[in-house]
C-alpha cells in the first residue's frame, strides 16, 4: 500500500494529477462526493514554484465530507447542506495545508456521521474496498475506502462512536480514533460533543502518528482541546496488555475471533506480556452511548433550522413549517431517528430515568477502565463483532445496526485513544481490525506498538 | 410532558409529539417506521435501569478541562459579514430574509 514517504520528492502536480485520476477510475465505490481538482492543482503548482513547503508537500489526502474545507461544498452527505460552501476550513485542515498537503477531495459518509455503514448517505452508500457488494462501514466509510484503494496515502475522519475504527477494520487500513480533545473540532460538523473526535485513516503506523501529531495540539478556536502530548514514541518491551473477555464470546464471528488471535500470538511471540480481563460495564456501553449521543445530537442539530443556512422548504406559512418542512427535507431518517431519541431522553419525566442514569453508568465504565488500566498499558479485542456486511442488510433494523458499534462506543464514553489496526482477512478475503485501547494521552504508544507489530 | 406511562410503549401521538418537540414535520408513513424503531430503541436502552447506581456521579466530559478562559478580545475569524450573508437561502439588505411566518 502507498505510505506519505512514496510521495517525497517527486513533482506534486504529477501526484495530484495522478490521485485524482485514480479517484475517477474509482468511481463506482462511490467513496468521494467531490473532487476539488482546481484547488489542488493550484496548490501543487505553488508547491512545485517552492511556495508551500513542509513536512507533506504535495502530499494528496482526503477529508470526509463534514470538515470545513474550500474547494467544494461540505455537505456531511445530507441534503441540508448540499450546497454549503464552508466560508472557512477547519483547524484539522489548515495544520494539514500549513505543512504543504494538498486535499483533493472529500469522501462520503452517513449523514450527518449518523450511522455504522455509510448507507445513511443522502446520496448513496460507499461499497467495500475488498467487496462491492458489501458496505465500506460507517460512517467514515469513503475515507477508509479511498485509503484502502491507495487513491491517497491517509484521509481525514470522525469517531464519535466508531466511525473511525468499524470503516478502517472493514477496509484494512488503519483507524486512529485519539484521546478525547487531541484534535481541534473548529470547522467540522457537530455530533455529539462528549464524545466528538478527530482522526486519521492511513496505510501504516508510522504515517498515522505523523498525521496525529501535526493534528493535534490546543487551537483558540476550540477550547475544549488539550496542550499538546502527541510525541511520536518508541515502544518499550514487554508491554501488559489486557484482551477484554466480553468481546471474545461466541457472540463475535469465529473468522474475527481467529485474526484476533492471531495478532495476540504476535503481541506474545514480542515479548509482550497478554492475559485475559474483564470490564462487566462494558455490556451496557452500547445502551449508554445511544442515551448520551442522541441527546446531544438533538442539541447540536437544532442549529438547521432553514433561516441562517442549509436548506430552506418552499411554500412556507408558518414558523412551524419554516423549520419542520426544512428539516424533514433535510434530514435522513437516521437523523430524525436519533434527534427523536434525543428529545425523548431527555424531557421532563425521563431525564433521570435514561440520561442521567447513562452518565452514572458512564462513571462506572470509566472506573473499570481507569482500574485495569493501574496493571494493563493496552486493552486488546476485535473492533466490531463481524466482517464488513452485506448493503442492505441491517437498514430495515436499527438495533441491528447499531450493534456493529458494540465494539467501540466503550472508548469513545471514557475519551480513551484506540486505534484498528489490520489484522489479516477472512478466508474469504475480507478485512479484520484488532483494537488497541490505551489510557488517555497514550496515543503515540498505542501507534508505536502497532508500528512494532507490523512485520512480524 | 404527557407520554404513556409504559415507558417502552410509543403511541402514535408519543412519536407527534416527539415530532413537534424536534421541528421535524413527519410524513405519515416515516412516523409510522419511526413509531416501531423509537420503541425497539427503548427496549433496548433500557437495560440501563436494571444497574444500581446509587451514590454514583454522573461523568458528563472525560477530559477534566475546567474554567478554559481566554482574552475578552474580538478575534479575526477570516470571514466578512457579506461571506455569512451569502449563505442564507435568502437576503435583502444586509439582512437574513424569511418568508411572513406570524
Amino acid at each position: 500500500m502507498v505510505k506519505i514517504s512514496d510521495f517525497k520528492g517527486s513533482s506534486a502536480i504529477a501526484n495530484v494529477t495522478a490521485a485524482i485520476k485514480k479517484a475517477k477510475e474509482n468511481d463506482a465505490y462511490h467513496a468521494l462526493l467531490s473532487l476539488t481538482e482546481e484547488r489542488a492543482l493550484a496548490r501543487a503548482a505553488a508547491v512545485e514554484r517552492g511556495e508551500i513547503t513542509g513536512k507533506l508537500a504535495g502530499v494528496p489526502f482526503v477529508v470526509k465530507d463534514n470538515f470545513l474545507a474550500f474547494g467544494a461544498p461540505t455537505t456531511a452527505a445530507s441534503k441540508m447542506l448540499e450546497h454549503f460552501n464552508a466560508p472557512l476550513q477547519a483547524t484539522a485542515v489548515e495544520r494539514l495545508e500549513q505543512e504543504g498537503a494538498i486535499c483533493i477531495g472529500k469522501a462520503n459518509l452517513d449523514a450527518f456521521a449518523h450511522g455504522g455503514s455509510s448507507e445513511n448517505s443522502a446520496f448513496g452508500p460507499t461499497k467495500n474496498a475488498y467487496d462491492q457488494t458489501r458496505v465500506a462501514g460507517g460512517s467514515s466509510g469513503g475515507s477508509a475506502v479511498v485509503t484502502a484503494l491507495d487513491i491517497v496515502p491517509f484521509a481525514l475522519g470522525t469517531d464519535t462512536g466508531g466511525s473511525i475504527r468499524q470503516p478502517a477494520s472493514f477496509n484494512g487500513v488503519y483507524g486512529v480514533k485519539p484521546t478525547y480533545g487531541t484534535v481541534s473540532r473548529y470547522g467540522v460538523v457537530a455530533m455529539a460533543s462528549s464524545t466528538d473526535t478527530i482522526g486519521t485513516f492511513a496505510t501504516n503506523a508510522q504515517d498515522a502518528a505523523l498525521i496525529m501529531q501535526i493534528m493535534a495540539g490546543q487551537d483558540a478556536n476550540d477550547m475544549t482541546t488539550l496542550p499538546d502530548f502527541f510525541t511520536p514514541s518508541e515502544v518499550e518491551p514487554g508491554k501488559k496488555i489486557g484482551i477484554i473477555k466480553e468481546f471474545m464470546t461466541n457472540d463475535v464471528d469465529d473468522e474475527v475471533r481467529t485474526q484476533v488471535n492471531a495478532y495476540i500470538h504476535t503481541m506474545r511471540a514480542a515479548g509482550h506480556a497478554v492475559e485475559e480481563v474483564s470490564l462487566p460495564m462494558i455490556g451496557h456501553s452500547l445502551a449508554m452511548y445511544y442515551i448520551i449521543v442522541p441527546a446531544e445530537i438533538s442539541s447540536n442539530l437544532a442549529r438547521y433550522d432553514g433561516v441562517r443556512y442549509g436548506r430552506r422548504a418552499e411554500d412556507i406559512q408558518t414558523l412551524a413549517q419554516l423549520y419542520g418542512k426544512s428539516r424533514d427535507e433535510g434530514f435522513v431518517t437516521e437523523n430524525k431517528r436519533r434527534i427523536m431519541i434525543g428529545s425523548y431522553v431527555l424531557s421532563s419525566g425521563f431525564f433521570d430515568a435514561y440520561y442521567l442514569q447513562a452518565q452514572k453508568a458512564r462513571t462506572l465504565l470509566i472506573e473499570e477502565f481507569n482500574k485495569l488500566f493501574e496493571t494493563y498499558d493496552v486493552l486488546v479485542g476485535p473492533v466490531s463483532p463481524t466482517p464488513a456486511f452485506k448493503i442492505g442488510e441491517n437498514t430495515t433494523d436499527p438495533v441491528k445496526m447499531y450493534l456493529a458499534d458494540i465494539m467501540t462506543v466503550a472508548a469513545s464514553l471514557a475519551g480513551l485513544p484506540a486505534l484498528s489496526v489490520p489484522a489479516g482477512n477472512t478466508p474469504a478475503g475480507l478485512p479484520v481490525g484488532v483494537q488497541l485501547i490505551g489510557q488517555q494521552k497514550s496515543d503515540a504508544q498505542l501507534l508505536a506498538l502497532a508500528g512494532s507489530l507490523e512485520e512480524n | 410532558m404527557y407520554y404513556n406511562r409504559d415507558m417502552t410503549h410509543i403511541s402514535r401521538d408519543d412519536v407527534q409529539r416527539l415530532a413537534q418537540l424536534s421541528s421535524l414535520q413527519l410524513a405519515d408513513d416515516e412516523a409510522d417506521r419511526l413509531q416501531v424503531d423509537i420503541q425497539n430503541i427503548l427496549k433496548y436502552i433500557e437495560q440501563l435501569s436494571l444497574l444500581d447506581t446509587a451514590g454514583v456521579e454522573p461523568t458528563y466530559q472525560v477530559s477534566g478541562l475546567q474554567n478554559v478562559w481566554r482574552d475578552d478580545s474580538v478575534i479575526d475569524y477570516g470571514v466578512t459579514r457579506e461571506q455569512l450573508l451569502a449563505l442564507a437561502p435568502q437576503q435583502a439588505d444586509s439582512h437574513v430574509k424569511v418568508p411572513q411566518v406570524l
